[in-house]
Order: C-alpha cells, then sequence, then structure tokens
C-alpha cells in the first residue's frame, strides 16, 4: 500500500503512510498508542475506507468494499479481543461466512477436509472439529481464529496485539505457527508493544508516529533504543498550561491491592496537592487500579489509606472520604446519557439540597449552574441533555460531578480521551489549580507528552504491576517505553535467582 | 428556556393524542350514534375504568424508568383482590356491627402486604440472581397464579353483600345517584380521586426526592448509578416493592369494581398496565417515563375502548385498534429521538455514498 491517508474529522488518523509486505515475511508494525496502527490496520482489512493512496495485492489493485470484500481478497484479521462464536462448533466457527454452501444448504461435509487441514497447521491436531468454540481455552480460541483465516486462503494475515492476553507458554506456540505460516508463503503484519516479541518473529518493521511513517527497514539493522526514540520523539510545545503547586505531606495510601487478574499487589503513596501520572500500554492494568482504589469492582484485596485511615470497602465509604473516579467511559458509565447536565452533575450527590427528603429544585440548579461556570461547559442550559454536548462538554460536565461530590482525591481514568485540544489545555489548567487548591490527582493516560508535562511524578504500569515511581524530571520518555514494554513476568520473580547457595 | 418548552412540548405529546382521538370518537359518536359517548355518566365511567388501568401503572411507570418490566403485575393484582376476597368472606362480623372495622383494616393490611410482597420477591430475585426481569417476571407471573387459585380454592369467591363496607361497595360507583359518592353529590367516582390522590404523591415523590432521581439514574445508565455511589441492589428492590403497593391498590379497586375474587383475571391485565405507561411515553430501555403521561396512556386505552363499544365496533377490532395505536404510539415516540436511522437516511441527501 502506498500513500494512505485517513481522517476522522479535523484529524488526520493516519498521512500518507506506505507499507510493503512481501510474501513469506513478517511486518512488525511498531508506534504508541494512538499512533494509527489499529487504524491502519483497519483500512487494511477493508473496516475503513482510506481517504486517499491506493493499495496492491500480488500486483493487482486492491480495494476492498468492507471485512467480508477483504476477507474475500485473501486478507484476514486477527483482533485483540476474540471473535468466534462461542455457542457454535469449532468447525462450525470456521466455515462461518465461507462460500461452498449449495443453495444455502451448509455443505458440512465437503469442507470438513478444509477444516482439518487448517486445525492441522495450527498445532490443533487432536482437537474435535465438532466441539463448542466457546469451551476451548483462550489460546485455542485464538489458533481457531488463525485457521478460519486459512480456512478462507488468506494471503495476509493481520495480527493485532495477539499476545497481551496469553500465557507466556501459548506466545511460542503461536509464534511457532507464525514462523510456519510465513514459511508457505503468506504476508504477515504483527503489531506488538512488546520488542522483543517483535525481534523474535519479525524480519521488517515499520514505525508510525502521529499516523505517519516514521522509520522502516530491517528489524535486525536495528537496536531497541533507536525504535523507542523513533516511537517517542515528539517536541513538547506550549499546549501544556501549568499552574505552580506545591506537594504536601502524604495523603492517599494504598497498600497490597490487588484485583481479578489485575492490579497486582500495587503498592503507592501519593501527597497532597500532587499530581501523580500512571503510564503504560492499553491494557496494563492502570483503570483496574483507579476502579480498585475505588473500590468500584468487588473482588479487590489489599487496603486504602487516606491520612493515615483505612476506609471502608465500598463506593459510598470511598467517596465519603474523599475520592472521585472519573470513568474512562465516558459514554456509557461516565454519564447517564440520557440525563440533563444538571443531573449528572447531582447525581448520587443530593444530601446538601434535601430538608426532610425533599429537594429543594432551585438551590440544586444554582449549585450546578455555578459548576458549569466553573468549569466552562458551553451549553444552552442546565436542562440540556448531556448527549448533544461535544465530548470535550461531556468531560467538562463528567469533572464537575466529581467536584460536586466534593471530592479531595481525584482519580482521573484518561480524562482528555477523545477531547479536542483546546480542551485538552483547559483541563491540564484546571488539574494543576485543582492541585494548587490541595487536591490529590491520580491521573492515567496513554498519551505520554501529557503526563511528562502535566505531572510532578509519574508511575510505569505493566503487566498489571506498578514497575517504577519516578519524579517526572527524572524520566526521559525512553525511559518511561522501556519499563512499559518490559514483559518479565513479576509474579515468577525478578531475574534474580533466589535460590541459589 | 428553550430546552424546558421542549422538555413540556415532549410531555405533551401523549395529551394532544388523547384530545385527538377523544374528539374524533366525539364526532363519530355524534354522526353515526345517538351521541351518548359524551354524556356524562359515560365520562364517569371512562375515567373510572380508567383509574383501574392507572393505579398499578403507576408503579410499573417507577419500575420502566428504572429499565425494568414486570409481567407479574396483572397476576399479582388479582391476588391481591381475592386476598382481600377471602379475608372479607371469613369475616365474621358484617358490616356497621361493632368490630368490623378492626376486621376491615386487617384485611386491607393484608391486602397491601400481599402486593408489597410480591413485589419484594419479584425485586430480590431480580437483584439477587440478576436474571432479567422480563424472565423473573415471567416466572413470578404463572408463580403469583398459581399462589391466588390455592387461596380462592380453585374457583372465584364472592365476598357476601353484607360483609362488604359501604364505601367500598361503592368505590368504582358511576351512576346517577349523587348520595352514593364519597363526596356527597359531587359526582366524581371515588375510584378516579384515589387515582388522582397517588398520581399527585408518586408525581412528587419522582420529582422531588433523592429516590426519584436516583430511579432516573438508574434506568438511564446502571453504571454510572454505580460510579456515583448509589447502592444499586437496594434501589431494584425497593423499586419493586414500591410497584408492589400500587399494585395491591389496583387489587383493591379490581375488588371494588367486581366484588369478587378471581386469580384468573390477572392474566392479560399486565399488558394493558405497560401499555399505558408506554403510551405515556415511557421507554423500555429505561431512563424515561412520566406520570401524567401513564395517566393520559390509561385514559387513551379506555376512551377507545368505550368509544368503539358505544360506535358498536366489535370487541374484535377494538383489540386490532388499541394495538396499531401503540405501536403508532412508540414509533412516533422513537422518530422523535432521531431513531429508525434508515427512515432519517432516507430524507436528506444521499451525496455521501456517492465514491
Amino acid at each position: 500500500m502506498a500513500g494512505i491517508s485517513k481522517r476522522f474529522g479535523p484529524t488526520h488518523a493516519l498521512r500518507d503512510v506506505s507499507l510493503e509486505v512481501p510474501a513469506g515475511h513478517t511486518l512488525a508494525l511498531i508506534g504508541e498508542n494512538g499512533a494509527g496502527k489499529s487504524t491502519l490496520l483497519k483500512v487494511l482489512s477493508g473496516a475503513h475506507r482510506a481517504d486517499s493512496g491506493r493499495m496492491t495485492m500480488g500486483g493487482q489493485p486492491y480495494q476492498p468494499y468492507g471485512p467480508s470484500d477483504a476477507r474475500a481478497a485473501g486478507v484476514a484479521m486477527i483482533y485483540q479481543e476474540l471473535n468466534l462464536a462461542p455457542d457454535l462448533s469449532v468447525e462450525d466457527n470456521l466455515l462461518l461466512g465461507q462460500p461452498g454452501t449449495g443453495g444455502g444448504l451448509l455443505l458440512r461435509g465437503r469442507q470438513r477436509e478444509r477444516v482439518r487441514e487448517a486445525l492441522d497447521t495450527v498445532g490443533l491436531t487432536d482437537l474435535d472439529p465438532r466441539a463448542t468454540a466457546g469451551a476451548q481455552s483462550v489460546a485455542t480460541q485464538q489458533l481457531l481464529e488463525i485457521a478460519r483465516a486459512l480456512v478462507s486462503n488468506a494471503r495476509i494475515i493481520l495480527f493485532d496485539e495477539p499476545t497481551s492476553s496469553l500465557p507466556q507458554r501459548d506466545v511460542l506456540r503461536l509464534f511457532e505457527i507464525i514462523r510456519r505460516l510465513k514459511a508457505s508463503g503468506l504476508g504477515i503484519v504483527y503489531i506488538s508493544h512488546f520488542l522483543e516479541e517483535v525481534r523474535e518473529v519479525c524480519d521488517l518493521y515499520s514505525v508510525l508516529r502521529d499516523g505517519e511513517n516514521v522509520g522502516h527497514g530491517r528489524i535486525a539493522d536495528v537496536d531497541d533504543d533507536r525504535i523507542v526514540s523513533l516511537m517517542v520523539g515528539r517536541d513538547v510545545d506550549d499546549l501544556y498550561p501549568t499552574v505552580p503547586h506545591e506537594v504536601g505531606p502524604p495523603r492517599v495510601k494504598v497498600e497490597r491491592l490487588q484485583g481479578v487478574p489485575y492490579p497486582r499487589s500495587v503498592d503507592l503513596c501519593i501527597r497532597q496537592g500532587e499530581i501523580f501520572g500512571v503510564a503504560g500500554l492499553v491494557g496494563a492494568g492502570r483503570t483496574e487500579l483507579l476502579r480498585a482504589i475505588f473500590h468500584l469492582d468487588s473482588g479487590c484485596t489489599g487496603r486504602v489509606l487516606i491520612e493515615g485511615r483505612p476506609v471502608g470497602r465500598s463506593v459510598p465509604a470511598r467517596m465519603r472520604a474523599g475520592l472521585g473516579l472519573l470513568s474512562e467511559d465516558r459514554k456509557s458509565e461516565g454519564l447517564a446519557q440520557d440525563l440533563s447536565i444538571l443531573e449528572n452533575i447531582t447525581l448520587g450527590t443530593l444530601k446538601p439540597y434535601t430538608r426532610f427528603g425533599w429537594i429543594n429544585l432551585r438551590r440544586r440548579r444554582r449549585a450546578a449552574a455555578d459548576l458549569m461556570d466553573r468549569v466552562q461547559v458551553k451549553a444552552a442550559s442546565p436542562e440540556q441533555s448531556v448527549a448533544e454536548l461535544s465530548g470535550g462538554n461531556q468531560q467538562k460536565v463528567a469533572i464537575a460531578r466529581i467536584l460536586h461530590q466534593q471530592a479531595d482525591i481525584l482519580l482521573m481514568d484518561e480524562p482528555t480521551k477523545g477531547i479536542d485540544v483546546g480542551t485538552k489545555a483547559e483541563i491540564y489548567r484546571m488539574m494543576g489549580q485543582l492541585a494548587a487548591e490541595g487536591k490529590t490527582i491520580l491521573f492515567v493516560s496513554s498519551y505520554l507528552p501529557e503526563l511528562m508535562a502535566v505531572c510532578d511524578s509519574i508511575g510505569v504500569m505493566s503487566r498489571g504491576s506498578l514497575r517504577e515511581i519516578r519524579q517526572t524530571k527524572d524520566w526521559t520518555a525512553d525511559e518511561i517505553m522501556s519499563v512499559a514494554i518490559a514483559s518479565d513476568d513479576p509474579v515468577a520473580g525478578t531475574n534474580e535467582p533466589v535460590l541459589e547457595a | 428556556m428553550f430546552e424546558k418548552l421542549k422538555h413540556f412540548a415532549m410531555q405533551l405529546g401523549p395529551l394532544i393524542a388523547l384530545v385527538v382521538i377523544f374528539v374524533l370518537f366525539a364526532i363519530a359518536d355524534n354522526v353515526f350514534s345517538e351521541g351518548y359517548f359524551l354524556s356524562l355518566y359515560n365520562l364517569r365511567v371512562m375515567l373510572s375504568s380508567a383509574a383501574l388501568i392507572a393505579v398499578p401503572a403507576f408503579g410499573m411507570t417507577i419500575i420502566i424508568i428504572a429499565a425494568g418490566i414486570d409481567l407479574s403485575a396483572g397476576t399479582a393484582l388479582t391476588l391481591c383482590g381475592t386476598v382481600l376476597a377471602v379475608q372479607l368472606k371469613n369475616a365474621e362480623v358484617a358490616a356497621g356491627e361493632p368490630g368490623f372495622a378492626a376486621a376491615m383494616i386487617g384485611a386491607l393490611l393484608l391486602t397491601i402486604l400481599a402486593g408489597c410482597l410480591c413485589g419484594l420477591f419479584n425485586g430480590t430475585l431480580i437483584s439477587a440472581t440478576r436474571v432479567v426481569p422480563f424472565i423473573v417476571t415471567l416466572g413470578t407471573m404463572t408463580i403469583f397464579l398459581g399462589v391466588g387459585q390455592i387461596l380462592a380454592g380453585e374457583s372465584t369467591v364472592y365476598a357476601p353483600t353484607e360483609n362488604i363496607p359501604r364505601w367500598l361497595k361503592y368505590l368504582c360507583y358511576t351512576g346517577s345517584d349523587g348520595s352514593k359518592y364519597l363526596i356527597d353529590g359531587l359526582k366524581i367516582p371515588t375510584s378516579v380521586l384515589i387515582a388522582a390522590v397517588l398520581a399527585i404523591g408518586v408525581g412528587l415523590l419522582m420529582r422531588y426526592t433523592v429516590f426519584g432521581r436516583n430511579v432516573f439514574a438508574l434506568g438511564s445508565s446502571e453504571s454510572t448509578a454505580r460510579l456515583c455511589g448509589i447502592n444499586v441492589p437496594m434501589m431494584i428492590l425497593s423499586v419493586y416493592t414500591l410497584a408492589g403497593f400500587f399494585v395491591a391498590i389496583g387489587g383493591l379497586l379490581y375488588f371494588a369494581d367486581v366484588k369478587n375474587g378471581n386469580p384468573t383475571d390477572g392474566t392479560g391485565k399486565e399488558l394493558e398496565i405497560i401499555a399505558a405507561v408506554v403510551l405515556g411515553g415511557g421507554s423500555l430501555s429505561g431512563g424515561r417515563g412520566s406520570i401524567m403521561g401513564t395517566m393520559v396512556g390509561a385514559l387513551i386505552i379506555t376512551v377507545i375502548r368505550s368509544g368503539c363499544m358505544q360506535l358498536s365496533i366489535p370487541n374484535t377490532y377494538t383489540h386490532i385498534i388499541i394495538g396499531v395505536i401503540i405501536i403508532v404510539a412508540v414509533i412516533v415516540d422513537q422518530l422523535r429521538h432521531g431513531s429508525p436511522e434508515w427512515f432519517f437516511r432516507l430524507l436528506p441527501q444521499r451525496t455521501d455514498n456517492s465514491r
């Protein structure tokens, strides 16, 4: 493919990207979160149409009209999340959407050989094709997806972070299969954050940053440092207004916080007036950490102490202790989309306006309007439905609610996700002001530059554990990146031998 | 200000529909029939039978705003009526004799308790098992029917007339004798007065109390409600139990209407109740619905039924008309919210697909 561009509104997701995958080779697509890797794969697999540029396959122009068209042309995609119909049999899953049905009847017999062959290729030699797909392990299901690609005669297979949900043993098996597929002449595109994995299975690499190609070549010719600096190399400009604030005494202490499966035994101490950043890759357990501190999901163990006192194990108890959570999922969890701005801001905290069980609607409206002014929500009136607001304004409403809850410790999960640059700057300034007022902020973000610009200290998470905490000035982007992509298993212990006489 | 107006107009939709239907029937009745539809007597009859639907529908409105559904409302309602009938049948003192007041209060309390227990049972099952309300109440629908039949000894329970106090006897009275109404001379059926008082009560409850606002929050987005520290299981429990209270009052009105308790009468009533809520603008996906709307919905159903009767339209066609109106009402309501997408794609330009 050459010169691919894709725009979503005013933002360029892809800008003039070119890519080449020779048959029998594996190309690693590398980039930070939001660099445009997934968009590129979606263009390749037909889920999105490119605005400009052209694609060819085997010399023929390739212009898929949709995912099924791409599949028919020989491009198959293995997504991060599994896409099998869990209630159907293995065999039916592999044949799903396949031609070869006779007049609407599924002629399984005729296809059985192809199914068997595909299962053998992916190493599932003793799996019964009539077994239920949903009953198989995650690793087996992933192999089934690959087998499905083989049944559809794929010539190119796209892998989107295939190892993120696999245990180590199965990762090795997957690599073995990828090598076998490569040897049989397929072209493979492989997305992963873990550089050592990439070295293991890929021949070529291509680095994306902000939707552009910034480097490509043979993977054997570059070292990790070079790839990391290609990924993060970016100037921090004055998009990040800061407000001077003073970091005070310790405020929140988290001890051995453990969830299912993430976070993994996290210890943490955050100070008054501090903005503490949590960096890490998508799926590293950062959201889970915030939710565990807020006790939103059951099954967490460990303690949270505020001002030295342990807090109760329920959301209302945590809220009383001064915690407030800004959800990453603004659309379905962060806000009740059907309700008005007014309702959303005061949701769950109506006590201040209530006398003898009756709400004083006028006082509630005034309080909500004041908060709207404070966070500068642009809306017709407090009665306007939240669903009609832009993403940035919605986020401000969500922040207004935490302020309305009188929260002192703000857990902010991706507060700038899907927001225009101007509003982002407003939110950074607001965070600075809140810290200057003595509030404590825990700031999770996938966008490293904003963390580096806004936070006093940054902790890096990887595979559920909080790996390393330093003051922001002691970090470099490259160092954060290399901690985030470290893949050693923390529970199995560090690499130091424990017992060695 | 504009938002407030828009909000008000949305509430007005069902009312406009009611007025249109009412006027159409009034004209048709004047032209094709003897103009009986607009008589005061018929208006009283319509209001009273609307009250019979509206009261349990208030509870259903709360449930539907909370994104739930209660298919067991119909059989729970007749179960309550049967409980009352059995109590009055077994009362050892006749109405007016000393000691009857205590027996009557006991019977009433038991009736209300039965309704609340039905609701509590639904609520407990739903919040404890997380099975969808549709399935849970589909099951309890037949359970309540069975319990009612056991109570009734598998037949209709007739309470002897002398055991029914005067106020209960004339609770749904719509005739011309002014002295038989609750307020002497003011010819408004007592059932309508009860419905009106309850409507004001629930309306205030939903608008001015923390409970009411939390119901809207829960129905609009359960995960947001959880995020805001609302005790979701407790809310579900209270919502269904409160709805059970309204079902019990509905059972009382039902008994006063037919003077007996027949558990099987309840099957199908739940659909009428749900239809009233939906006609009034309630959304089965939760977060939307209003008490005023539900009252209007109940009136729409009874006006259509009564109008068809006056015009001698056979019952079978009445069913079809009501069905069509429910579907049309929901489609209109959806159009106001921008759904279905394909319809709006058809309307404007389709320049985008030219590439």
